[in-house]
């Protein structure tokens, strides 16, 4: 139960046992293989994802990178008969925002601007965190990982939103929308920060506070 | 430390040996090895570490899943085939599909976001359904061939990157931003799609990965490979 009581003995790798990722199966590799292969499924097995902290960095800097344009450069383009107007993801948001319609000006700030942003910091936060080996803390990273999992999906809705809007509203000359080089890079930010937490490896969490424990184990001992 | 593994069959001379204890699993989010109990119909074990939920014993499981995809794959013919949204201002009338919705975005030049579009929410649906179907048709068979084990390993990434919900969410608010100026008229396609965003759900929710690899996993055995001689 107690996080505190467990050593590296008592992961699959800590007794050469590899994990499929795919299927589930608890498998030996071969001795003096590290790269091995499922026997049920097929798939290649590791102990760990490879360089899994160098990739989701990797991802993270170049989402961080793509956060500023997609936030300043317009994703939606209004060319009217009077002339056109370039719209920000955050004036769609306050543009949305109106007796009827707050609800979901709410809900695309939450899921266009506040998760984004807040998966950026967690991920290196997490980064961070194993890097230095951290024993503190690891249900609520072990949480805030699943939380990362579960919501970066939703970051999609403004692609989808400009996506429709852009499509529907074609009633040239009057009136038509159509979409801003934003819109790119924002995309770009919602992919880079779900492959990187797709690279992350959550295992990783925890094997500093088995290494260490053990560590202290061997001194008591 | 070969004693404690037992050679079933493998499909490759350098695959990894099994164990011979199918109960031991070891948890896919912190790698603590635990002995999975059996837990009754509808509940679930977690792992007692990092408290993730390693199984979910889902009762009658192959069978609901294949009903629910078969309702999916309708859903999603229908949902592909009619009109979504429709838009009436200034006397015209204009309608657009999911497709649609991505060959403008194509045509505007906006060619990745457009690709990103249709793989989220045409793609990446069919494909979950296509290979959970399969699935779910193999398992039927007395002896399924473990090649169906192939498209079971794609499940979770289809899962990941299947969004009709999503994309439902952010028609409902395009929706909202042009009530200000036009009349929208909700197509067929649209309650094709809530329902479909339904089912998807259903489905992952009712399959159990454990018992579609039991049945496919050692129904097909291969050739015996010579015991590993046991070292004392």
């Amino acid at each position: 139960m107690n996080a505190m009581a467990t050593t590296a003995a008592e992961t699959a790798m800590g007794q050469g046992l590899q994990s499929c990722h795919a299927c589930g199966l608890l498998s030996r590799p071969l001795p003096g293989v590290k790269a091995g292969r499922c026997p049920r499924c097929d798939e290649p097995l590791v102990f760990r994802k490879p360089a899994s902290l160098e990739r989701t960095l990797a991802c993270l800097i170049a989402a961080t990178i793509c956060y500023i344009p997609a936030n300043l450069l317009p994703v939606l383009t209004t060319n009217t008969a009077t002339g056109s107007e370039s719209d920000t993801i955050m004036q769609g948001v306050v543009l949305l925002w109106s007796a009827t319609g707050w609800p979901l000006s709410i809900i695309v700030l939450i899921a266009s601007i506040m998760i984004p942003s807040a998966k950026i910091v967690a991920l290196f936060h997490l980064i961070l965190t194993v890097r230095r080996g951290s024993i503190t803390n690891h249900t609520q990273r072990a949480q805030l990982y699943r939380t990362l999992e579960f919501i970066g999906r939703w970051s999609m809705v403004d692609v989808f939103v400009d996506t429709f809007t852009a499509s529907l509203i074609q009633l040239q000359p009057l009136m038509s929308v159509e979409p801003g080089p934003g819109l790119l890079f924002f995309a770009a930010v919602v992919v880079l920060t779900m492959l990187a937490v797709e690279f992350f490896d959550p295992r990783l969490i925890w094997d500093s506070a088995a290494s260490k424990h053990s560590t202290r184990d061997i001194q008591h001992a | 430390m070969v004693g404690n593994d037992m050679q079933l069959h493998h499909y490759h001379a350098d695959c990894n040996r099994p164990l011979a204890d199918a109960s031991l699993v070891a948890c896919p989010d912190c790698d603590l090895l635990q002995r999975l109990p059996e837990v009754p119909p509808g509940a679930s074990a977690r792992c007692r570490r990092c408290d993730k939920e390693l199984w979910r014993h889902k009762p009658d499981s192959i069978n609901r899943t294949l009903a629910l995809t078969v309702a999916a794959l309708v859903l999603y013919v229908i949902a592909n085939s009619v009109p979504m949204l429709g838009l009436n201002a200034v006397g015209r009338e204009a309608f657009t599909t999911v497709i649609g919705g991505a060959a403008q975005l194509w045509h505007d030049g906006q060619k990745i976001v457009s690709a990103l579009v249709l793989f989220s929410a045409v793609v990446s649906p069919a494909l979950q359904i296509g290979f959970l179907l399969l699935v779910t048709i193999g398992c039927q068979r007395e002896r399924p061939s473990f090649w169906f084990g192939g498209f079971l390993r794609f499940v979770r990434v289809t899962r990941t990157w299947s969004m009709i919900e999503v994309m439902l969410l952010g028609v409902m608010v395009a929706l909202t931003k042009m009530a200000d100026y036009a009349t929208v008229i909700p197509g067929l396609a649209l309650f094709a799609l809530f329902g479909l965003a339904v089912l998807l759900a259903a489905m992952q929710a009712s399959f159990d990965p454990r018992e579609a690899w039991k049945r496919i996993e050692w129904a097909e055995p291969q050739v015996q490979p010579p015991k590993a001689e046991a070292k004392p």
